[in-house]
């Protein structure tokens, strides 16, 4: 398989940085990464890498658009309003990039679909809204080896790393053993959101998600980004290994996905 | 004095600061510290039996506690003490 002209043209700008390169924008539209939400994250996620040519992407959701998402979610549009949310996504990343694949799954991911769901992907990148998919897709992204860029936010500060425990660095448990009871953490529509931080942690997710495709740069899988956009203030922090971690330390207690996910994260 | 970065989910206790400073000498005196002059975050910091929780991670400068002597961690003049809860807010934020 050889880039076509108008392949060339289109990704001319990424392909003349010697780090991507033909070669690397080859290695792009193999590449088949699986978005967990199709919402604020998965929003601008989705566009940039459909843009640079990530040859095949997953969207799975299983919410319809609503009027509030347009605030943020910007694969959508009022003119899809009422649409699942992955139907909505699959035609602004089609229009984008026409010669990409983006496959579509209108449903919720638990313990019992999620493994199979894995199995067309290389990578996930996490743009869930809740602690229960979060500890579900962490779990089993290190049964399958897949590699996952996670990001999360709320109100005006964001979170962003690389898991990929099975080259060596820690897992979303040994960043957050468990994740908190119910109560203690609001969730995000009684919080709030600014938008434009989805965009950024969405991008970032992007950016280091083209990154371990193309194998370049500093890899962040054993740091955490702590971002505060009201203070415009990035922050980066070590994420070592916890040999005492659950599920990918060296005596784990968990070793299948058959634990309790149920986590509800409202007051 | 330590200076120590407040995050968002615990600015209702700090009216609204995103950073505060403590005389302390190690973390579990700068929790004491902090719950005098702004109580009711020990509470979110520790469980009842006084042991940090699960999902919210302190690092003084780029380490995590966890790694060093978790409470006991000693802390001098001039660290930079992060507060870091577990946050999961992403996509469509159902209830």
């Amino acid at each position: 398989m050889e880039l076509t002209e108008p392949q060339i043209q289109r990704y001319s700008r990424q392909i003349i940085l010697s780090e991507v390169g033909g070669k690397g924008q080859m290695k792009l539209s193999k590449a088949r990464v699986l978005l967990i939400g199709a919402g604020g994250l998965g929003s601008p996620a989705g566009l940039y890498l459909a843009a640079a040519g990530v040859g095949t992407i997953g969207l799975v959701d299983s919410d319809i658009v609503d009027l509030s998402n347009l605030q943020r979610q910007i694969l959508h549009s009022t003119a899809t309003v009422g649409m699942p949310k992955v139907e909505s996504g699959r035609k602004t990343l089609t229009a984008i990039n026409p010669e990409i694949t983006v496959n579509t799954y209108h449903q919720l991911v638990d313990a019992d679909n999620i493994l199979q769901l894995f199995k067309e992907y290389d990578m996930v990148l996490d743009g869930s809204d809740n602690f229960s998919t979060r500890f579900l897709v962490n779990d089993a992204c290190f049964f399958a080896k897949k590699t996952l860029i996670s990001a999360s936010m709320f109100r005006f500060e964001g979170q962003l790393t690389t898991i990929k425990p099975h080259a060596g660095y820690p897992c979303y448990r040994c960043l957050y053993p468990e994740p908190p009871p119910a109560g203690l953490v609001p969730n995000c529509q009684e919080a709030g959101v600014l938008g434009a931080l989805a965009g950024t942690m969405g991008i970032l997710q992007a950016s280091e998600a083209i990154k371990e495709i193309l194998g370049i740069g500093e890899t962040m899988a054993d740091r955490l980004l702590i971002y505060d956009a009201l203070e415009m203030k990035f922050r980066k922090v070590r994420r070592p290994k916890d040999p005492a971690c659950r599920l990918c330390g060296p005596t784990p207690t968990i070793t299948n996905l058959s634990s309790d996910y149920t986590v509800t994260c409202t007051i | 004095m330590i200076n120590v970065r407040i995050p968002t989910p615990l600015r209702p206790l700090t009216k609204g600061q995103g950073e505060v400073t403590a005389q302390a000498k190690s973390i579990a005196e700068m929790i004491e510290t902090l719950n005098a002059s702004h109580p009711g975050i020990k509470s979110r910091l520790c469980d009842e039996t006084g042991e940090l929780r699960r999902f919210v991670n302190i690092y003084v400068n780029e380490e995590d506690i966890r790694f060093l002597k978790g409470k006991e961690t000693s802390l001098k003049d001039g660290d930079e003490v992060s507060i870091v809860p577990a946050i999961a807010g992403g996509s469509s934020c159902r209830t």
